[in-house]
Parts: C-alpha cells; structure tokens; sequence
C-alpha cells in the first residue's frame, strides 16, 4: 500500500509539472524546455527556507512562487526575443544556467551534495495543528493542489484569456492586427506556468526531504514535456494522463522482470518509443486535440 | 482625409518596393489600389499595418497622429485593420472561435476575467451570419474551403469594427455567390461611413465599388481620380500589358 501511496505522491507531482507546461507549450505555443528550472528553484526555496530558516512549508512555497515569478519573467523577456525553433534552444541555455547554480552555489544550495532533512508541511490555524508526516497524509495534501492547479488552468483555458494564448499559438502576426500585445500575453502565461510549476517543487522537495541538483536538469524539462506531448499539447486531461503514464510505465516495467539497471535503460527506450509512434500516428496525443 | 502617407519608401535588398509614396485616403470612402504584380499594392498595406517597418517617410492618421514607425499591435488602437491576400486563420481553432478572439478585452487581466461573454457570443454569431458561416461555427478554421476561409477573415474584421480597413484582394477565388456577399458587406461598410482600401485586380470590381482609385507601378504613385478615367489612362494600361 505504501508503494502506491508512494506513486500516486508523485503522479500528483509530475501532473501538477505537466499541467503548469501545458499551460505556455500546449495553450500558448511556446516550446520551453526550460520547466525542470522552475521545479528546481520551487523546491530549492523550500528547502533553504525551512531547513536554514524553520519556515513553515506553506510560507516558503508562497516565497518559492514568488521567486520563481520575477525568474521566469526574465527569462520569458528574454526568450520573447527569439522565434520558433529558438525558443526552445534558448530555454534549454536557461535550464542549463539554473542547474549550474544551484551545482555550483554552495554557500546557498550545498551544490553536489543537496540538501537533507527537509521537513514535512505542518499546518497550524487556530490551535489546530497538523503535521503532514504520513505518506497518505501527504498524498491528500498533494492531490488537493493538483486540484486547484488543474481548475486553475482549466479556467485559463476556458476564460477569454486562453482564447487569446490559443491565437497566439496559431498565428501571433494575425492575432496582433486585432490590437493584442501578443507579448504581454506570453510572459503572463509564461510566468504563471512557472509558477505553478515552483509549487510542485515545494512538494517534491518536502516529500523527498532530500533535493539536490541532479533531478532539475533538461532531462526532467524533457520529461514533462514528453508527458504533455503524449497526453496531447493543449488538454489538461491529457497532461494528467501523459504524467500518469510516464510515471506508472517504469513501474510496470518492474514486473516484466528485467534486472533494475536494464529496466532502467529500457524505459528509456520505451518512452522513445512511445513518442515516435504517437507522432507518426496520433500526433495530437493520446486524448489532444492540437497538433504540433 | 483619414489616412495619409508622406514619402513613404521601403526596399528589399536595393529593390525599391514602395518608393516615396505620398498619398491619402477618404474617410467614408472605398479606394481602389491596383498595379501590376510586385506594383507594391500588398507591401503598401504591410507597411501601413506595421507587418514590416518603413525605412523613411511618415504615416499620418486623422491628421493628428504623426507614425515614423508602425507597430502591428498599435494600429489597431486608431480603428486600423486588415485582412490577408493569404488567408490567416487561427486554424486549430472552432470558426466561432476566430471571431470571438477578436471581441476579447486587449488587457491580460480584463481577457482573464472578461464579463461579456454572452455579448461578445452574440455579436459573433451575427457577423457568422452576415457573412454566412453561421451554420460552421463550430468546425475548425483548418477544414474551411478556401471561400469560406476568405469569408471568416472578413467576419473577423466585422467584429472589430474598425474605421478603416485594408482589403488584401478578398475576391480572388471566391465562388460568384460569395462575391456577392463580400460585395455586399463593403457597400455596408461605406454606408456605415468606414474607410475602406481594396486591393483588387479585378477593375470590373474595382469601377463597382471603388469611389477613387489610386495606381502604383515599381513602387510610384502612377495615376489618381476616379476609376473609370483613371483605368482609361493610357500610362495605366500599358503598365498592366506591358506595353
């Protein structure tokens, strides 16, 4: 039971990840591979703020978003200046840079080392106190902020706003003839996906308890944007099922009986697999609608 | 006079596509911009739409307002607006959609918390009608026939509403019941009093609708006046034989 308890922990994470991707790739067209940035300074923030500082989880994830919004709202300004293909160079540049700091920083991040002992959210309103320290505990807690991430975007979604991404995605030049600053539009959508996504970073590094720089490369951006890419881009469904499956696969593996570091090159292989067929036959992903 | 350019000039790698061009349009008027192929007709209407910048010159609009450089997104701010020789849609979106877009508040956070949805849904479902799309509002821009494509622009620009509108040949491939509808929704904009710039090739069209009628060749303003004298002028026809 732990075990599932365990997956369904991180499916919660990983969906939260692709919802928040989903909200700037799949809706607004921007191709960034740059999200595991976002994750890394959410959890980060977390974790030096409530192991240096004994900040409350919920405090040091409000701080972590708030980090994370004027960081990609740099980095959205910067990546505005290219077009097309480019983005996506320039955003991996940006993972790149934020995986060297928090290597490299070891007054601040310990570097190679990470960070230990974060502790689990504890909540204290009105002399009730609760402390998050079971495994199922924190399972509710993580799915009840995959519920608010998920309604969230699927108001953005449904609201004027995401009429407007979705335009831009299709046609910028033609959507600014109307008197859109297409721009403005992009870093707002930008930011609030990094956002969200510095939420799932709090919770990863809370429920690890252990971070360090290792799970914030441009292998974990690529990640999430598999999981989008074959939930189908601009479905918030399908960012949950993409998470689902790229998180529940390995595990399967398991099963089959392959010896652990063959399983893991295998999933590998499969996920490669999986991508290749998806875009040869069913583009638009497993329950999408837009096409790349 | 609405719309003015003074010494307008563009080139492309020494190729002089709009050369010092100083020319005015008509509030309330539809004015007819025809010329050869590579005249500079559609270059004209990308630089006075901010699609691509001038290199000198100025555009005027109402007299008052004074354009060194024009940004795409600003133009709209003075009522400006275009449709395309080339279709663009926003084509993975529902034709519903594509008209909707354009009645959504500009600012993020009034996009984001916009309170006129069954307004604007209205609105939409009129100018669908007009224009006769009414019954595909609900089909992705992408599966359009080219007609009905060339219709859903033009009921984008309906919803806007604007002052003045630039017509990138919106007869070119229309079925002859879809030019009459086009047709139709220009002599209503005229009547509506909106500034209307046709580039057309068709002059049978060009004497039906326009009230003036301005010639470019290379670039150059070539002749000026009302249609039927101006494509009577022999320099005019001998740009467009080749003579």
């Amino acid at each position: 039971m732990e075990y599932l308890i365990h997956l369904a922990i991180l499916v919660s994470i990983y969906a939260i990840l692709a919802l928040s991707l989903n909200l700037a790739v799949g809706y607004a067209g921007i191709l960034s591979v740059t999200h595991a940035a976002f994750f890394g300074i959410g959890a980060y923030a977390t974790a030096i703020l409530s192991t240096r500082y004994d900040v409350n989880f919920f405090l040091a994830l409000v701080v972590g978003a708030a980090l994370t919004a004027v960081a990609s709202f740099l980095i959205g300004a910067v990546l505005s200046r290219f077009r097309g293909d480019f983005v996506a160079l320039g955003s991996v540049g940006f993972n790149m840079i934020v995986w060297s700091i928090l290597l490299n920083w070891q007054e601040l991040t310990r570097g190679p080392l990470g960070i230990p002992g974060i502790g689990r959210p504890e909540l204290g309103i009105w002399n009730i106190e609760y402390s998050f320290s079971s495994n199922f505990s924190f399972l509710l807690l993580a799915l009840c902020f995959l519920l608010l991430v998920y309604l969230a975007a699927r108001f953005i979604e449904r609201s004027s706003f995401g009429r407007v991404l979705k335009a831009i995605r299709e046609d910028e030049e033609a959507l600014e003839v109307f008197g859109y600053k297409a721009l403005h539009y992009k870093l707002a959508i930008f930011t609030i996906g990094a956002m969200l996504a510095s939420v799932a970073g709090a919770l990863f590094a809370a429920y690890i308890t252990f971070i360090d720089p290792s799970t914030f490369t441009i292998n974990e951006s690529i990640f999430i944007l598999s999981a989008i890419i074959l939930g189908g881009l601009a479905s918030n469904k399908g960012a949950v099922i993409g998470a689902v499956v790229l998180i529940l696969l390995p595990e399967l593996l398991r099963f089959v009986g392959f010896p652990s570091d063959i399983a893991a090159q295998t999933r590998q292989a499969v996920y490669g697999l999986m991508l290749i067929v998806l875009m040869l036959y069913r583009p638009q992903g497993l329950v999408g609608e837009y096409k790349l | 006079m609405i719309l003015q350019t003074q010494h307008l000039y563009k080139h492309f790698d020494g190729v002089k596509a709009v050369d010092h061009l100083s020319i005015s349009f008509e509030k309330g008027k539809i004015t007819g911009v025809i010329g050869p192929n590579g005249s500079g007709k559609s270059t004209l209407i990308n630089l006075l739409t901010g699609f691509i910048p001038f290199d000198s010159g100025e555009v005027i609009i109402a007299h008052t307002h004074h354009f060194t450089k024009v940004k795409c997104s600003d133009v709209a701010g003075y009522g400006l607006t275009r449709t395309f020789q080339d279709v663009r849609l926003f084509e993975q979106m529902p034709v519903l959609d594509n008209v909707l877009v354009v009645l959504t508040e500009r600012s993020v956070f009034g996009a984001l918390f916009e309170k006129h949805g069954k307004f604007h849904l209205a609105k939409a479902e009129e100018v669908l009608t007009r224009v006769g799309l009414f019954e595909k509002r609900h089909a992705l821009a992408r599966n359009l026939s080219y007609g009905q494509r060339k219709l859903l622009e033009i009921a984008r620009v309906l919803a806007m509403n604007p002052e003045v509108i630039f017509f990138d040949e919106p007869f070119a491939g229309l079925f002859p019941e879809m030019r009459k509808v086009v047709v139709s929704v220009m002599q209503e904009l005229k009547r509506q009093g909106k500034t209307q710039i046709l580039v057309e090739h068709n002059m049978e069209l060009i004497r039906e609708l326009s009230d003036r009628c301005v010639v470019l060749d290379s670039g150059e303003l070539l002749a000026e006046g009302e249609p039927s004298h101006v494509l009577a002028k022999r320099e005019v026809i001998e740009a467009y034989l080749g003579e």
